[in-house]
């Protein structure tokens, strides 16, 4: 489960239409609980990241920009919970390309369809051993 | 005295779970080779079978990308903290078909 407070939401929403048509990307810092194997997280801050491919078919995070982030994440005492991107026209699934370079087991990954442009979709996984695993997304 | 490697998650599993080691090395090249040494595997996922940087694995020396120094061959010394980040990508290329909800 993961809980995103509507501001949040808001954000993610703004950011996937001021990029696209090319995928938006960010990241998610707050809190996460592990308990049973299970991982609950809440989202309280967003950062919108430049997408260093400027593609609407992919997105990397600029590396430079990546450690800054974290390492303002860790300062302000919050954790990665997780990793935001869009899909601009497919659904909020995790693609092939998005499972094979989930290197981060211990996020959620966070996506945002646009295939309904009027109608954005948000969904959350977590992809840990290449398993995709539907999480709930509650709102704050 | 020795350099500071911060290990990501998911890398820690190889590194006896630790998320700081330190090895030993004049260049991130012999830095790696160290900790594989100290800790057979955990290199694998940062050096491809062909020497060189792992395409979707960040290196930075003392918060600069190696990529914009010297990649693998960038010196080190002791004292230097040397951060790994495996990149944050994907995207929709090759989009699969839709699973229904849970």
């Amino acid at each position: 489960m993961i809980e995103i407070p509507n501001e949040v939401r808001e954000q993610m929403l703004a950011e996937a239409q001021r990029e696209y048509p090319n995928e938006a990307c960010g990241l998610l810092a707050g809190r996460v609980v592990v308990e049973d194997g299970r991982t609950d997280a809440r989202a309280d801050r967003f950062f919108a990241m430049r997408n260093a491919d400027a593609s609407p078919a992919s997105y990397r995070l600029d590396p430079r920009e990546q450690l800054d982030v974290f390492t303002r994440i860790d300062e302000e005492g919050l954790e990665l919970v997780a990793i935001y991107h869009s899909h601009t026209h497919s659904e909020a699934y995790p693609s092939e390309t998005d499972r094979s370079l989930a290197f981060y087991p211990e996020a959620h990954y966070v996506l945002v369809s646009l295939e309904d442009h009027d109608v954005p979709v948000v969904r959350a996984f977590t992809i840990r051993d290449g398993v995709i695993d539907e999480q709930e997304v509650r709102a704050g | 005295m020795a350099v500071k490697v911060k290990i990501p998650t998911m890398m820690r599993a190889a590194a006896g779970g630790l998320a700081m080691v330190e090895g030993d090395g004049g260049t991130v090249r012999d830095l790696l080779t160290d900790l594989e040494r100290r800790y057979p595997g955990l290199t694998e996922r940062i050096v491809t079978q062909d020497g060189t940087l792992h395409r979707f694995v960040n290196v930075y020396v003392n918060g600069e990308d190696v990529r914009y120094l010297g990649a693998l061959e960038t010196a080190v010394e002791d004292d230097d903290t040397v951060a790994i980040l495996p990149a944050v990508a994907g995207g929709a290329a090759q989009a699969r078909p839709g699973v229904p909800r849970r």
